[in-house]
C-alpha cells in the first residue's frame, strides 16, 4: 500500500511587506500578497524526499485551509512536486482561531485518509507553533514535532528534536503527525516543468458543510479567542549613529556606561 | 481567591527563571498553583514558595521523560482536574506551547501563545502580545474554557513573595495513547557557563559580518566581558560558524533583554522579529545603509573587527 502523505500548508501575508490588522481586528489580507508561507516549504521538502527514499511509493497531498487566494500557495507546493492539493474554503472561517483551524484541519486529514501528516514548525505570520501538537490531539496519534531531521520507512516515524537542554532522537508508529524546522533541509524551487505540471494536478475544494463543522463551531463567532486591541507600535526613536573613526569603540562604551550597563 | 496553575519548566529541580516570572504575573490574577513534573522536587519546592505559589502539585514518572509531551498533558490535566483553575500559565518554549495546545483542546479552551504581559480583566485575563515581527502590540482574552496562556521570558521581573508552598503529590495515570512517541536517546547539550540566551540581560550577537567560526572568540570575548550571551544570525548559523541554538530571530530564540548587541548583523526582518523587543539595541555594522540602524538605540558605522576588540577592551578597563 502506497504512503499517504498530508502536507498541511499556510497561505499568509508576505512578511518582508507592511503587515497589518483590518478594522475587525483580524488579518488584513488585501492589502499586502500573500504566499505559501515560506517554513511550509520545508514541509514540502521532507514529504517529497520521504516519498523518494520510499521508491515514489507515496502519494503526497497538500492542504490549506484559507481564502480564495490561498490557491496560490497549494499551486505552489504542487509545483514542488506534490500530487494533489484541498483547499478548505469557506465564507464562514473567516476569524478562525488557532483551536477552530485545527478542528477544520483535522476533519479535511481524516476525510483525505493519511499514514502521515507534516507540517511546519510554524506559521510567518501567527507564529504560535501549536498546530501540529494540536492537530495530534484531535486526531489522536503521536506527534513527532520540530524535527531538524526525519525519516518515515517501516510504518515508522524517526527524527531528531533539537531543543534547548537537549537533543532527542524519537520514534513512533503511524499515523502520526511530523511538523519539520528550517534545518530540515533547504527547500527546492519548483522547475519549469513542475509549473507546467501543477496547472493539470487535480485541486479539490471543500466547504464546512463537507466536512460536517457548524458554522458557529469556526470563525470570529466561534473563536476561542478574542484580539480585543491591535496597536501598531511606535517606530523607535532614531538613535544616535555615529561613524568610527578610531573612537567609534570609546563613544559606544562612553553610551554603554550611561545606560549602567557597565 | 482563584487558583491559576504554573508549569514549572526545571531541569532536575533547578527551576529555570521564566517560571519565577510566571508566578510572578499569576499572582496578579489568583493563587499560584505550581505543578511540577519529573524529579527534583523537593529542591525546586523552596523555591517556587519563595516566590508565591501556594501549593505544589509534584508527580514523577518514567513516563515524562520516555515519551514525548503527551504524559506531562496527562499530568497538567490531573492537576486541572484537582484544581479548577482560573487560567493556566507555561512557558512559551516548544514544548510549553506544545503541552498547553494539547491541554486546551482537552478542556476546550482556548489557547494565547508568546504573552509578553498578562493582567487581570473584568473578563478573565488579558494577555499582551507583540505580533508581526514586534510592529504591533495585542491585547487578548480567551472567551472559551479556561484560559491557557503560554508566556515568553523576560516578560516580568521575578518578585519574591513568601508563600506555603507544601507539596502534594499529584496521582497521574498516563494513557497508552500518551506513549505514541517514543524518545530513543537524548543528548544533553553541553553548558558554555554563559547565561541562558533567553534569559540573559544583556545579548551579543554576531552575523555574517563575522566571517568565519574562528573569529567568533571575538564576538564571546564581548559578551564575556559584559556578562552577556552569544547570539547569531541565521546566515552565521547556517554557514556552520556557531550552533543553532544561538540562533536569534523568527526560527530561533526570542530574546528580549535589556542591552542587545548585533555585531555584523544587516537587520532582516526574520532576525527583528527575535530581538526587536530588546530595551536597548546597539549595532555595530561598516554599512550605513544596514536597516538594523533603523532600530538602534545606538550605533557605530564601523569594521566589527576594529570596533568591537576595542570595546571589549574599553568595558574590561572601566569594570576594574
Ligand atoms: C499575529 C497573529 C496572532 C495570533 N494569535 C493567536 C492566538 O494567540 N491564539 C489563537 O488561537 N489564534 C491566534 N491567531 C490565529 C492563528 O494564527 C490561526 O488561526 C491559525 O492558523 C493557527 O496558528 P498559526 O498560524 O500560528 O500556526 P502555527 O501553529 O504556527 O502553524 C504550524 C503549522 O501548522 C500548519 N498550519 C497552520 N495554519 C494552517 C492553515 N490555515 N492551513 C493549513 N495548515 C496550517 C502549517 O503546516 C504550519 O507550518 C493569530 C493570528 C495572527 C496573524
Ligand atoms: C523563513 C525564514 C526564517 C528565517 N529565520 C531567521 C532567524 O531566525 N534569524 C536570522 O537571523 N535570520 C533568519 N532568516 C534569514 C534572514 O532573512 C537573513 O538572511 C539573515 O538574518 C541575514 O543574516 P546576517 O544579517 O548575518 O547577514 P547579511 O544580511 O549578509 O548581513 C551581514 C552584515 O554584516 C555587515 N558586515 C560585513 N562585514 C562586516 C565587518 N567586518 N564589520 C561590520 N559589519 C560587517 C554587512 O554590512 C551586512 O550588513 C530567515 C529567513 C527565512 C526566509
Amino acid at each position: 500500500m502506497s504512503l499517504r502523505i498530508v502536507v498541511c500548508v499556510k497561505y499568509v501575508p508576505d512578511a518582508t511587506g507592511d503587515r497589518h490588522f483590518a478594522e475587525d481586528l483580524t488579518v488584513d489580507r488585501d492589502d499586502v500578497d500573500g504566499l505559501l508561507s515560506e517554513l511550509d516549504e520545508y514541509a514540502v521538502e521532507q514529504a517529497l524526499q520521504i516519498k523518494e527514499a520510499n521508491d515514489g511509493e507515496a502519494e503526497i497531498t497538500v492542504l490549506t485551509v484559507g481564502p480564495e487566494d490561498a490557491t496560490d500557495a497549494l499551486r505552489k507546493a504542487l509545483s514542488m512536486g506534490a500530487d494533489k492539493a484541498v483547499h478548505v474554503e469557506d465564507d464562514d472561517l473567516h476569524g478562525t482561531d488557532a483551536l477552530g483551524t485545527s478542528l477544520v484541519l483535522a476533519k479535511a486529514i481524516e476525510k483525505t485518509g493519511y499514514d502521515v501528516v507534516v507540517c511546519g514548525m510554524a506559521s510567518t505570520d501567527g507564529t504560535m507553533g501549536v498546530l501540529p501538537a494540536l492537530l495530534a490531539e484531535r486526531l489522536g496519534v503521536p506527534q513527532a514535532t520540530q524535527l531538524s531531521q526525519v525519516a518515515v520507512a517501516d510504518g515508522k516515524v524517526t527524527g531528531r528534536r533539537d531543543g534547548d537542554t537537549a537533543s532527542e532522537q524519537l520514534e513512533a508508529a503511524l499515523p502520526a503527525v511530523v511538523s519539520v524546522t528550517d534545518q530540515s533541509g533547504e527547500a527546492r524551487y519548483p522547475s519549469f516543468k513542475g509549473i507546467m505540471a501543477a496547472k493539470k494536478k487535480p485541486l479539490e475544494t471543500l466547504d464546512l458543510d463537507d466536512l460536517d463543522i457548524e458554522a458557529d463551531e469556526v470563525g470570529l463567532e466561534g473563536a476561542w479567542t478574542k484580539v480585543e486591541s491591535a496597536d501598531e507600535r511606535p517606530a523607535r526613536t532614531k538613535g544616535t549613529i555615529v561613524t568610527d573613526e578610531g573612537e567609534g569603540a570609546k563613544q559606544l562604551a562612553e553610551f554603554l556606561a550611561g545606560q549602567k550597563f557597565i | 481567591m482563584a487558583e491559576v496553575l504554573v508549569y514549572v519548566d526545571h531541569v532536575d529541580g533547578a527551576v529555570r527563571k521564566p517560571t519565577l516570572e510566571l508566578l510572578t504575573l499569576a499572582r496578579r490574577i489568583g493563587e499560584p498553583v505550581a505543578v511540577h513534573l519529573g524529579a527534583g522536587v523537593d529542591t525546586a519546592a523552596p523555591v517556587l514558595a519563595e516566590h508565591g505559589a501556594v501549593k505544589v502539585l509534584a508527580a514523577d514518572a518514567p513516563e515524562f521523560a520516555d515519551y514525548l509531551v503527551a504524559p506531562k498533558v496527562d499530568a497538567l490535566q490531573a492537576a486541572y482536574d484537582a484544581v479548577s483553575p482560573a487560567a493556566v500559565l507555561l512557558p512559551s518554549s516548544a514544548e510549553g506551547k506544545e503541552i498547553g495546545a494539547r491541554l486546551a483542546v482537552r478542556i476546550g479552551s482556548g489557547i494565547i501563545t508568546d504573552a509578553v504581559d498578562v493582567e487581570a480583566g473584568d473578563e478573565g485575563p488579558v494577555a499582551t502580545q507583540s505580533v508581526f515581527a514586534a510592529s504591533y502590540t495585542t491585547k487578548s482574552r480567551i472567551t472559551k474554557g479556561t484560559p491557557v496562556i503560554t508566556v515568553k521570558p523576560n516578560s516580568a521581573a521575578p518578585e519574591a513573595a513568601p508563600a506555603a508552598g507544601a507539596v502534594e503529590q499529584l496521582a497521574v495515570t498516563v494513557a497508552d495513547a500518551s506513549k505514541g512517541t517514543k524518545i530513543v536517546s537524548r543528548t544533553p547539550r553541553e553548558s558554555t557557563g554563559r547565561p541562558e540566551l533567553t534569559e540573559a540581560a544583556i545579548v551579543v550577537s554576531g552575523g555574517r559580518g563575522v566571517n568565519g567560526a574562528e573569529n567568533f572568540p571575538v564576538i564571546e570575548a564581548l559578551a564575556d566581558s559584559l556578562g552577556a550571551a552569544v547570539g547569531a544570525s541565521r546566515a552565521a548559523v547556517d554557514a556552520g560558524w556557531y550552533p543553532h541554538t544561538n540562533q536569534v530571530g523568527q526560527t530561533g530564540k526570542s530574546v528580549s533583554p535589556q542591552l542587545y548587541i548585533a555585531a555584523g548583523i544587516s537587520g532582516a526582518i526574520q532576525h527583528r522579529a527575535g530581538m526587536q523587543t530588546s530595551k536597548t539595541i546597539v549595532a555595530i555594522n561598516k554599512d550605513a545603509e544596514a536597516p538594523i540602524f533603523d532600530l538602534v538605540d545606538y550605533g557605530v558605522v564601523g569594521d566589527l573587527f576594529d570596533v568591537v576588540p576595542a570595546l571589549t577592551d574599553e568595558v574590561k578597563s572601566r569594570k576594574g
